[in-house]
């Protein structure tokens, strides 16, 4: 079975005293267990929409979303989620309080959790900043943390917002290179959203690419089959970026210059 | 002398820190010369003004009243009036901040409860706690009740309003990220939504402390048998200028303690997390 499905989705927008906006349109998705899905798009197609709509922190107004065959209903401890920023972590606990945050929530004893917080600290590569608040911490040290923390709730799958977008490009890359071996270790599923063909090519085991918005909707899937082993300077990692490039140039150019399609009218 | 001599030559280290310590206290304390030059100024100008340029006993310079003020130390007037004044303060203090907590966390997190209660909180919150006196001895009488309710009155407001704007200053992602770890409804209130407004409840009980003195001198000038406005209003009736100067002047001194140890919460209590970051 699918562990993900969208099925016809589609999302309007009604602002007050402003014509609606669809966001999404017709959104037909399926990713499969222990997969690591890279949703690929460029800015404003839609890609947040669509992972807000799978955290359930939005409803569709169309069509259905079902993980593990069953309906979404709000968020829900087995759908994790990375932030792209770090206003997401609880500034007044420590980095191993924000850790064991949901282990708390579910009132795993302290002695287990602490326990648990700190081997997921230690596998983001964390150890010894346990007592620091993340303000103390490097803007790629907080985007560990949110790892972690998710990663220690065990959920059945990670949903990840462009989580390393806002780092510098050093730590970006390394960030991406451990981000695999993370992902291996824990053995778990992931939703990854990106607007860089790089990290999705560096990242994913399959490559989904976006339309340009408003009324965006799937344009194509790549499967990628370079190894554990990826560097972006081989020739077939060259090769799935020609691939990928090719096909999210168009969408690309059509938001760039700022000219999308109309929106359709909706009744 | 040659016990002396040994001590040195055993730790000659240790002088050395020591040395090193005390030249950094006092550079710590010549950084703040600014405010001790401030704080005496203030009462060096006092000095010259009632002494030499409105030379008046309605004037009186700050040693008259520094004698005074010991003086009503030492009989215990003092202290009785303060300690009235401050029980009613504190008490009325606490409810009012623990009500206007709890008021401002539910008008913050939901908007059915903000849409009902912002006319209440608009509207009454311009009523001031010192117009409330009237009505407050007219319902209560003269008692320790009628202060209490007017500190609280005027303490409520100020701390929904600073409640419910740091809830309001939430980032979304917060609430967003602890419902994704699996936090309910109520664990999201009491492990997110509260933490994260406390520094905002701090400075509103700060500037509703700043109120509640302004209030309650205002409170005993009209209605009360005992208190710091009761002072002041005695001794304005028997032309009691330095206790009257004496009354200012422990208002300055207890407001400025109170103000500097809400900074001190705020900061101990805070000072690793900015409320929004």
């Amino acid at each position: 079975m699918a562990l993900v499905s969208f099925r016809r989705v589609e999302k309007v927008y009604r602002p007050h005293r402003a014509a609606p906006y669809i966001a999404v349109h017709e959104f037909e998705l399926e990713t499969q267990p222990g997969e690591f899905f890279c949703l690929l798009g460029p800015s404003g197609c839609g890609k947040t929409t669509v992972l807000n709509m799978l955290a359930g922190f939005e409803e569709p107004t169309g069509g259905a979303i079902a993980i593990e065959g069953s309906p979404i209903r709000g968020p829900g401890r087995d759908r994790a989620v990375v932030f792209q920023g770090d206003d997401s972590l609880f500034a007044w606990l420590t980095a191993l309080e924000n850790v064991e945050f949901g282990l708390r929530m579910r009132g795993v004893p302290r002695r287990e959790r602490r326990e648990r917080a700190r081997h997921y600290l230690d596998l983001v590569g964390l150890s010894g900043q346990d007592d620091k608040h993340p303000p103390q911490l490097s803007g790629g040290m907080k985007q560990r943390i949110q790892i972690a923390r998710v990663l220690a709730n065990e959920p059945l799958m990670l949903l990840m917002d462009e989580p390393f977008a806002a780092l510098d490009a050093q730590t970006r890359l390394l960030m991406q290179e451990q981000m695999r071996m993370i992902a291996n270790a824990a053995k778990t599923s992931v939703f990854f959203i990106t607007h860089d063909i790089d990290e999705a090519i560096m990242l994913g085991n399959r490559i989904g690419v976006m339309k340009a918005g408003p009324a965006s909707t799937l344009k194509g899937r790549i499967d990628v089959t370079l190894g554990e082993e990826r560097h972006r300077t081989d020739s077939a990692f060259m090769d799935v970026y020609r691939e990928v490039y090719e096909m999210i140039r168009e969408e690309v150019l059509k938001s760039a210059k700022g000219m999308p399609r109309r929106p359709e009218r909706v009744q | 002398m040659s016990t002396g001599a040994r001590i040195e030559a055993s730790a000659p280290a240790s002088a050395e820190t020591q040395r090193r310590h005390s030249t950094r206290d006092v550079s710590a304390l010549l950084a703040y010369w600014p405010y001790v030059v401030g704080f005496v100024g203030m009462f060096v100008v006092w000095h010259i003004v009632a002494t030499r340029l409105f030379v008046s006993v309605l004037f009186p310079p700050p040693l008259p009243v520094l004698r005074k003020a010991g003086e009503l130390i030492a009989n215990g007037q003092l202290l009785v009036n303060v300690w009235a004044s401050l029980q009613r303060i504190l008490l009325g203090f606490a409810l009012g901040s623990v009500l206007g907590v709890f008021i401002g966390l539910l008008v913050g997190s939901f908007l059915t409860v903000r849409r009902l209660l912002d006319p209440v909180v608009e509207t009454l919150r311009f009523i001031p706690a010192v117009a409330m006196i009237t009505v407050a001895v007219i319902w209560f009488g003269i008692g320790e009740f009628s202060k209490v309710f007017i500190i609280l009155y005027g303490t409520v407001f100020i701390v929904i309003i600073a409640t419910a704007a740091g809830v309001a200053s939430i980032p979304v992602n917060k609430p967003r990220a602890a419902m994704s770890l699996g936090a309910s409804r109520l664990q999201l209130f009491l492990f997110v939504t509260l933490p994260a407004t406390v520094p905002y409840i701090l400075t509103g009980m700060r500037l509703a402390m700043a109120n509640a003195f302004t209030t309650i001198v205002a409170a005993e000038l009209v209605a009360a048998n005992q208190g710091i406005g009761t002072l002041l209003w005695q001794s304005r009736l028997y032309m009691e200028v330095d206790t009257v100067f004496v009354v200012l002047l422990t208002l300055a001194v207890l407001g400025f303690i109170v103000d500097r140890l809400f900074r001190w919460a705020i900061f101990t209590f805070a000072h690793h997390y900015s409320p929004v970051g």
